[in-house]
């Protein structure tokens, strides 16, 4: 059943099913996705999360922050456990051998919702090919990326989503070096290209969109990939209070577009139709420099010679919002 | 032994520490089944000892965020924005800050709209009353 949320007034009504008094930081990304996903059905919800700062820091024995169902896996397999969820609970339907409480709901039209969350070193490095398995496998359940960019929980170590030019612990910027030499991954599309009916980017910010978003792919049946911004106030170094208005500051200067890719696909699982959307389009596109001086970690880029790197950075995404502009008019 | 961690008294779960895991114990959230946690307000929930919510991280702030009511147009920014459950709205009302479980990081004063704000952030040791007397005039909108 479709949660009806017309506006904040109304989505302030809902009941909290994460709790207070955990301990992830002051103003973390993370609490505020979780938070928006969780609260955007009022379905029972299976959680599954994988090692990362958001497992650390919601169940440390003695204590836990969840009222949902809720299971803790390795860094790796947070998609398996979700998927390994959601292929028990297919069959106990089945079977008709639900527990009387939870085929109360399912006859009421109340579905369990099952997610997966995990960080983004937990789906771009660790947890990828359980991930990918998960996907091909085409299970029912959504899985939440928590991008902060960076392995935030160990230290601050580089992931394959760490952004050119930043300064994590194992890419430190200094004399000789500008910080992280790669570019970042794009998994919304990898993730699209393995089939999945809906695949969206979201960011805390945009409540509405990331709400609409996330009622959108517990609607379809089969592997959902919702990939979150969460900005990171350990480590992209910014003061707590600004955790918003650096993922605002990350949409407006498009570095982080809003988007959904949804496939269509036939009974034989052939895709027939592929559609791109651009969710939000920033009313006046503001120059990638806002966003990187937002946040201490690239505050080496500011110095002389490594001007180069952010003329890279504008570069870039400038194609990259160019390339989702072209593939939303050719309906591709 | 295994021990049921519903028989475990408040005090007992505060002391026990990583050495003292007791084998097959349970987190349990609720101290008794609810059959549909999203039907039940915060303060309805029978909480059990080992959920967080009974718990506060208070302690960690430097500086609280104080809710000013006269001011407040009822946005919800704040409730939505709020990392740590702490803003409590309730019929599309928001009534106040839960300081047992606000770390203080401040998202809430940063995104209220109003002129001038509704939440502000005050020295922890500050009385509530005497914030309140201390609130910033109206802020004149400067012309270009």
């Amino acid at each position: 059943m479709v949660k009806k949320i017309k506006n904040l007034k109304e989505f302030s009504l809902s009941n909290d099913r994460f709790e207070g008094a955990n301990l992830m930081c002051p103003g973390c990304s993370h609490n505020i996705i979780v938070r928006e996903v969780l609260n955007a059905t009022n379905d029972p919800v299976i959680v599954a999360t994988a090692t990362g700062c958001l497992e650390v820091c919601t169940a440390v024995y003695p204590r836990t922050s969840w009222d949902v169902s809720w299971i803790h896996i390795g860094f790796e397999n947070a998609a398996v456990a979700a998927a390994t969820v959601a292929a028990a609970y297919e069959v106990m339907k089945r079977k008709g051998k639900l527990p009387p409480a939870t085929q109360k709901m399912v006859d009421e039209g109340r579905e369990p919702k099952i997610v997966a969350f995990a960080g983004d070193g937990g789906t771009y490095d660790i947890g990828f090919q359980s991930l990918s398995g998960a996907f091909e496998r085409g299970h029912n359940f959504m899985y939440v990326c928590l991008d902060n960019e960076v392995y935030a929980n160990t230290g601050g170590q580089r992931s394959s989503s760490t952004p050119i030019g930043a300064s994590t612990t194992t890419s430190p910027a200094g004399a000789v070096s500008y910080g992280e030499k790669m570019q970042k991954k794009s998994m919304v599309e990898i993730m699209a290209d393995h089939g999945a009916p809906y695949v969206a980017q979201v960011s805390p910010s945009k409540w509405k969109d990331l709400v609409k978003k996330v009622q959108k792919g517990f609607e379809v049946y089969g592997p959902v990939y919702i990939n979150a911004q969460s900005a990171c106030t350990t480590e992209w170094k910014h003061a707590p209070e600004d955790t918003i208005e650096v993922s605002d500051l990350g949409v407006e200067s498009c570095v982080w577009p809003l988007y959904e890719i949804i496939n269509e696909r036939d009974e034989h699982g052939i895709i027939y139709s592929t559609k791109l959307n651009i969710t939000y389009r920033p009313k006046q596109k503001i120059p990638v420099e806002e966003y990187l001086a937002a946040q201490p970690r690239f505050r080496h880029l500011f110095k002389p010679e490594n001007r180069h790197i952010i003329d890279l950075w504008q570069k870039a995404v400038d194609a990259r919002w160019e390339y989702l502009q072209r593939r939303e008019e050719a309906g591709v | 032994m295994a021990r049921d961690m519903k028989h475990i008294d408040v005090e007992e779960i505060k002391d026990l520490g990583w050495d003292e895991l007791i084998p097959g114990a349970a987190l349990f959230s609720f101290k008794e089944p609810v059959e549909d946690v999203v039907e039940v307000p915060m303060e309805e929930r029978p909480y059990a000892p080992t959920n967080s919510h009974e718990w506060q991280v208070g302690d960690w702030r430097v500086e609280k965020p104080v809710f000013n009511r006269d001011l407040c147009i009822d946005c919800q920014f704040c409730w939505v924005f709020c990392p740590d459950i702490s803003i409590l709205s309730r019929d599309k009302k928001m009534i106040g800050v839960i300081y047992e479980h606000c770390k203080g990081c401040g998202i809430c004063v940063e995104v209220c709209p109003t002129n001038p704000k509704s939440l502000l952030m005050f020295p922890e040791h500050m009385d509530n009353e005497e914030a309140l007397k201390q609130w910033p005039q109206k802020e004149e909108k400067k012309k270009d």
